[in-house]
């Protein structure tokens, strides 16, 4: 069997691994697809939508779709674009989201993608909705005003011996993630911090640190823009 | 609290956390609720975190939290109930016992709730009552049944209305529902006994040449999504696996579509037959009959039926003579949510998780129950599979069209003389099909459930089939006098809302925002940009993983393409912008609190 396998994204031929996620083998070779929901390395929820390329034509989420040989994949479309940035709107309006005041700033990956897509105010009207701060777990604070329901959480937070500390709770527009009430009162201090770590956004917050110790305009996304260590790659490669 | 009683109940399961949705059910049905209490025991029992089997409780329907009510009625709100009189049966309801719906009475005898079309729309109104089903209400009829709720009577004898005919009748069922099976087909006819396909058309088949039979017939999944049988059961055939399983997916959600209540009401020896069949054809060991809560009703009958079966050597071992050729069916209940319908979510709510569709591939046939190959066929799909196995694939491909093979059964409602079940050869044009359910001044239909088209009477020349209108069977009829917008588009949207999993971003979000937008335009604040904002907006539901999730703004889509001149009426001409909303108005009451006339 080949080590590797041929795709074109956006009329460039790559070399994939067989089994591989179209979005790992686009972010080897250089080619950023934005991502939210997707982590690297953790089993894909396909959730967010951001993802979506086109693959043979057809609207696929590039983080839960495997590299076939010869697969045509198009990335960047005008009207793959607009989804991507409808999706980002869609989640700013869905919740309440105040980047000025929010811990995460700079670091977080639904602002940074508003900026990197060119965001402006949104073209759907903002829903304020009511949500709830639950500050009563002791290494923990749930945010569900910024909470983007990307799973994370529910994916990566488990216990030794594999019970879900985070789950979904109800069903569509009243979607909302719950801690279990055993395991999050006696959350360790490395998972607490882990979950915070993982959260794309400032929804999940660790006691055991402060907010603001790097200061804004100083994090991560502040210096570059989302995707620019991906296409680094790229640059690297074709000087 | 009585943990014995739990832990016996998931004893009984073998503490196995993929049957959570049948120790649910149990729970449900022995105290109304499931009390709060009760989720430790059960998370510690089948070895799964608490906030886990909160995910599943709190995504279905008719799971309850609180207790509903010695009698919980559930009243469907889908829009053939509005336009059969619903209102006037939900008022009767809140009058009588005094409180609201979404509430319990105050004594706790009685709880009041909508749900989603409950497959009886063709003798609407109707309502679930601790899962017995009354059907044709009135607010006699409603006085008459909260008395008797009243007096304490049991759930069998709160109606003085007859058992609806056939299998209805039965002491298994003894049900109010009519079949109105208004015209038959190949599926239909009676002259069939079950298991004569396997017992003397099997035995000379190799599992190959049934699958060849079934491709020949050209036979495409009746579902609604058209997948072509025979090559679903050969990719499951061929798929590595030391257990196959045959699903029969009888979650028929889809607003006005009730064909597999009939047909698991007087055949449901062809289904476990087509079942048996598909299992032979792919090797696998192990049927379940993944059937919705709405059809609780059915259940101890279904269970007969599977009995008389395992007596006549239909399922069990060497069926039907044919040594190996072993299988057995299970009944698996949903507990209310539309999603569920669609395949992958189907399995997902079978192993005892939230009914989440699943990203494809791998596709079920490799990667399906329990990880497993499995086939999920539609109702109608397995029982056509036998008859075609039956009759031979070439008298079946001399029925229907070029692209659809044999019959489809419509289930027709709405304003026609002759609501029911149609067993119709594809091909007939919308025309020919108004003019069999006797119905007259016809303003639009809706083809295939809210996920399907509305069209006018400019389209009623168009064709039933796949390739030009495609349907799972729902064929809605609405007659002049009906507000489309009103009535029909926004009881459509507010149907999607409820059902979204709400896993993808625009598929929780864009129903509800192009449901405001309808809002705005009905009640008058409507401005020419809003209609281009609902032409634009839906593009995004494309993106979303499943079929309901792409279809869910097609209520929206279809009307603006097909009745345009009704969103356009009810917009305010010459003026840009509108907020959508009355500043005056909104300051109204505490102006008059205050005694401030308003400076706007």
């Amino acid at each position: 069997m080949n080590e590797f396998i041929t795709i074109t994204i956006d009329d460039q031929e790559i070399k994939a691994r067989p089994g591989e996620y179209i979005v790992a083998a686009a972010r080897r070779n250089g080619i950023y697809i934005p991502t939210l929901c997707n982590m690297p390395g953790v089993h894909p929820a396909g959730s967010c939508r951001i993802c979506t390329v086109y693959v043979n034509g057809r609207p696929m989420t590039s983080c839960t779709t495997p590299v076939a040989e010869g697969m045509e994949i198009e990335t960047r479309s005008s009207d793959l674009e607009d989804f991507r940035r409808s999706v980002v709107e869609l989640l700013f309006i869905e919740g309440n989201h105040f980047c000025p005041a929010c811990e995460k700033s700079g670091n977080c990956e639904l602002q940074a993608l508003g900026y990197r897509l060119e965001m402006m105010a949104p073209r759907y009207p903002y829903q304020f909705p009511e949500r709830d701060i639950d500050a009563s777990w002791p290494k923990l604070i749930k945010d569900h005003n910024r909470c983007v329901l990307c799973k994370r959480c529910i994916r990566t937070i488990l216990d030794e011996e594999g019970h879900h500390i985070f789950a979904f709770r109800y069903r569509g527009h009243n979607l909302q993630i719950t801690i279990d009430p055993e395991y999050g009162k006696n959350l360790t201090d490395e998972l607490a911090e882990k979950a915070a770590k993982n959260c794309p956004v400032g929804s999940l917050l660790y006691r055991g640190k402060h907010g603001f110790e790097t200061p804004i305009g100083q994090r991560k996304y502040d210096k570059e823009p989302i995707g620019s260590d991906v296409e680094k790659l790229k640059k690297v490669k074709v000087s | 609290m009585d943990t014995k009683w739990i832990e016996k109940t998931v004893d009984r399961y073998g503490r196995d956390k993929t049957r959570l949705m049948d120790i649910l059910i149990e729970m449900q049905q022995e105290k109304g609720y499931i009390p709060s209490d009760t989720l430790p025991v059960i998370a510690r029992l089948t070895g799964i975190s608490q906030a886990w089997v909160e995910q599943t409780v709190s995504f279905y329907h008719f799971f309850r939290r609180e207790p509903s009510g010695r009698y919980a009625v559930f009243l469907n709100n889908s829009v053939v109930a509005n336009m059969m009189g619903r209102e006037k049966v939900a008022r009767a309801f809140e009058e009588e016992t005094g409180c609201r719906f979404g509430e319990v009475s105050e004594d706790g005898l009685i709880g009041l709730f909508d749900t989603s079309c409950i497959g009886m729309s063709d003798q609407e109104p109707a309502a679930l009552i601790n899962g017995k089903v009354f059907t044709r209400l009135t607010p006699f009829r409603v006085r008459e049944i909260v008395r008797n709720m009243r007096a304490g009577k049991p759930v069998e004898e709160l109606s003085t209305s007859g058992y609806g005919g056939g299998s209805n009748a039965l002491p298994l069922i003894r049900a109010e529902v009519r079949n109105n099976i208004q015209r038959k087909g190949l599926l239909l006819e009676e002259n069939y006994e079950t298991g004569t396909v396997l017992r003397e058309k099997l035995r000379l088949l190799t599992p190959e040449e049934v699958i060849w039979e079934v491709k020949l017939s050209e036979l495409r999944g009746r579902g609604g999504a058209g997948f072509p049988t025979g090559l679903k059961w050969e990719f499951c055939r061929r798929a590595k696996g030391e257990k196959k399983y045959i699903f029969c997916n009888a979650d028929e959600g889809e607003p006005g579509t009730f064909k597999d209540r009939v047909l698991l009401t007087e055949y449901p020896g062809l289904v476990f037959e087509g079942m048996t069949l598909a299992a032979y054809a792919v090797g696998a060991s192990e049927g379940i009959l993944y059937i919705r809560y709405e059809y609780k009703y059915l259940e101890r009958y279904l269970n007969h039926v599977l009995e008389e079966m395992r007596k006549k050597n239909l399922l069990g071992k060497n069926i039907a003579g044919i040594e190996g050729f072993d299988f057995d069916i299970r009944l698996q209940y949903g507990a209310g949510a539309y999603v569920c319908g669609e395949e992958s979510a189907l399995l997902e709510s079978a192993e005892g998780k939230r009914g989440e569709p699943r990203f494809k591939p791998p596709f079920p046939v490799e990667k399906g129950y329990l990880g497993r190959p499995t086939i999920i066929n539609n109702v109608e799909t397995l029982c056509s599979a036998v008859k075609i196995l039956y009759f031979g694939s070439e008298w079946y491909r001399t029925m229907g069209t070029e692209d659809s093979r044999g019959t489809k059964v419509l289930s027709i409602s709405g304003d026609c003389r002759y609501p029911g079940i149609y067993e119709l050869e594809w091909g007939y044009t919308v025309n020919d099909i108004l003019d069999m359910a006797g119905a007259d001044e016809v303003q639009a239909v809706q083809v295939g459930g809210p996920s399907g088209t509305l069209i006018s009477p400019e389209e009623f020349s168009r064709i039933i089939c796949y390739k030009d209108l495609a349907t799972g069977g729902s064929f809605i009829i609405f007659n002049n006098h009906r507000d489309i917008l009103r009535d029909v588009v926004h009881n459509f949207m507010e149907f999607f809302i409820d059902e979204s999993c709400g896993s993808c971003v625009p598929c929780r979000n864009m129903p509800w925002l192009l449901k405001q937008k309808l809002e705005k335009i009905l009640n008058g604040h409507g401005v020419w940009k809003d209609l281009e904002d609902l032409e634009k907006w839906p593009a995004i539901m494309k993106i979303n993983r499943c079929g309901l999730g792409q279809t869910a703004a097609n209520p929206v889509i279809t009307s603006l393409r097909n009745f345009r001149a009704l969103y356009e009426e009810k917009i305010q001409k010459g003026r840009s912008f509108d907020e959508g909303f009355d500043l005056e108005k909104a300051v109204e009451e505490s102006c008059e609190v205050v005694g401030r006339i308003p400076l706007i």
